[in-house]
């Protein structure tokens, strides 16, 4: 156990040992290393970057969400409002109508009410004094009476 | 165990000495027959064991990372390729929170720290006596598999630390920043150069050492108690081992770290201003 040659010697295997290490080993390890480190940093910006815009997305998805809801329940509005409407105005046209054709039905029937009533002025006239002559079966200045009657008609 | 029923002290002694090749004034270029010789060698002499195990345990990380460095995407991680940047992510971190300079060599080194200081010491979770064993079988007499416990390993590495942060503190202030730092601190007058100076190389000395001999310190440690735990008899000896391999589970990955930590904290003071 005395100090010899062997002191150089693994002095020697030491320098060498190092140097391989430092040309061969340890500048690929520390590249890849640096490399996996940049890789795993861009895929975290990336995942955050992600869920920013997923987010986003998520955001603007509710927002249209509300979007066309609110649309939709406008447009039932609308369409609830446009009906009543519709049914209004259809009510209100066939009460025009039904009016209508009531007053035609009345002014019909008074027209003819009228007519039945002039015919029948006529007929009176010309039966009374039908009845007139049967009764009285003398000459009756026709004229005179014709005149006479018809005032009467003309009274009924 | 080596020879025949060897006593106690033989079979501690056997276990602590490396496998030595070398110069012997004798026997010429051999291995070393016992600490001895080993001794008698000097300082031009070569621990196999403690070079060929480390070599290993370092040639396995650099596999191990050179798969990773090849198979890495920057996709999903699976399987061996998640455990293998785990690590790489931890020795990373100790650079982000311990070193303040800018190098594109003290992020490897810190791994390369970690990880190798990490398999060397591991391997005193193998059976002390299986290697050993196996190599005695092979004719090979001594065989300590684990490096670090062997001061020449840990002890390089604080050097080669040391030569680091003298080459840094040049490179980064200059000759003269760096002797002015050493010449001026702790006390700026100029009668208190010579102190400060002793002071400073003390300290530039001492991180390397300490560096070194901390390791060495825990390893050797825990490979002398792993050593006596298993002189008991054999049924006996998972009752010590057992908890003693466990606490090291902490000791091997603590004293890696701290080494790895301590070396980036001295090389990044090279990069500050003063």
């Amino acid at each position: 156990m005395n100090i010899n040659m062997t002191l150089i010697g693994q002095m020697i295997a030491f320098a060498i040992f190092v140097w391989f290490c430092m040309k061969y080993v340890w500048p690929p390890i520390t590249q890849a290393l640096t490399e996996r480190q940049q890789r795993i940093q861009d895929g975290l910006e990336e995942a955050d970057r992600a869920r920013a815009e997923l987010h986003k997305a998520n955001e603007q998805a509710e927002e249209t969400l509300r979007e066309s809801r609110e649309e939709a329940a406008r447009i039932l509005d609308n369409t609830r409002a446009r009906a009543n409407q519709m049914i209004e105005e259809a009510r209100n046209d066939a009460r025009a109508e039904g009016e209508r054709m009531i007053a035609n039905a009345r002014s019909e029937i008074d027209s003819e009410i009228q007519q039945a009533k002039s015919e029948l002025r006529a007929q009176v006239a010309t039966l009374a004094i039908q009845g007139a002559e049967r009764i009285l079966e003398s000459s009756i200045d026709e004229k005179k009476h014709r005149e006479m009657v018809d005032r009467l008609a003309e009274e009924l | 165990m080596a020879g025949n029923a060897p006593t106690s002290t033989e079979y501690i002694t056997h276990h602590l000495q490396n496998l030595t090749f070398g110069l012997h004034p004798d026997n010429g270029w051999s291995f070393a027959h016992g600490a001895e010789e080993a001794r008698e060698m000097g300082f031009w002499a070569i621990n196999v064991d403690t070079m060929g195990w480390s070599i290993a345990t370092g040639l396995l990380f650099l596999w191990l990372f050179r798969y990773l460095a090849k198979t890495v995407t920057s996709g999903v991680p699976t399987g061996l390729q998640n455990a293998l940047e785990m690590v790489f992510e931890f020795s990373n971190g100790i650079i982000r929170t311990s070193f303040s300079g800018h190098s594109k060599m003290v992020g490897p080194l810190a791994l390369t720290l970690f990880c190798w200081i990490f398999f060397m010491n591991s391997l005193k979770w193998l059976p002390i006596d299986l290697v050993p064993q196996i190599a005695h079988k092979l004719g090979i007499e001594y065989m300590r598999i684990v490096p670090t416990s062997d001061p020449n390993a840990t002890l390089g590495m604080g050097f080669a630390i040391f030569l680091l942060v003298i080459y840094y503190s040049i490179r980064n202030k200059g000759f003269s920043g760096f002797a002015k730092e050493l010449s001026f601190r702790p006390f700026n007058h100029w009668a208190l150069i010579p102190f400060n100076l002793i002071l400073e190389l003390v300290v530039l000395i001492v991180k390397p050492i300490s560096l070194g001999l901390r390791l060495f310190g825990n390893m050797f440690a825990g490979e002398v108690i792993f050593i006596m735990i298993s002189l008991l008899p054999f049924w006996a000896i998972w009752v010590l081992d057992v908890p003693w391999a466990i606490f090291h589970i902490l000791v091997i990955t603590l004293q890696a770290f701290i080494f790895a930590v301590l070396s980036v904290v001295y090389l990044s003071a090279c990069f500050e201003e003063h």
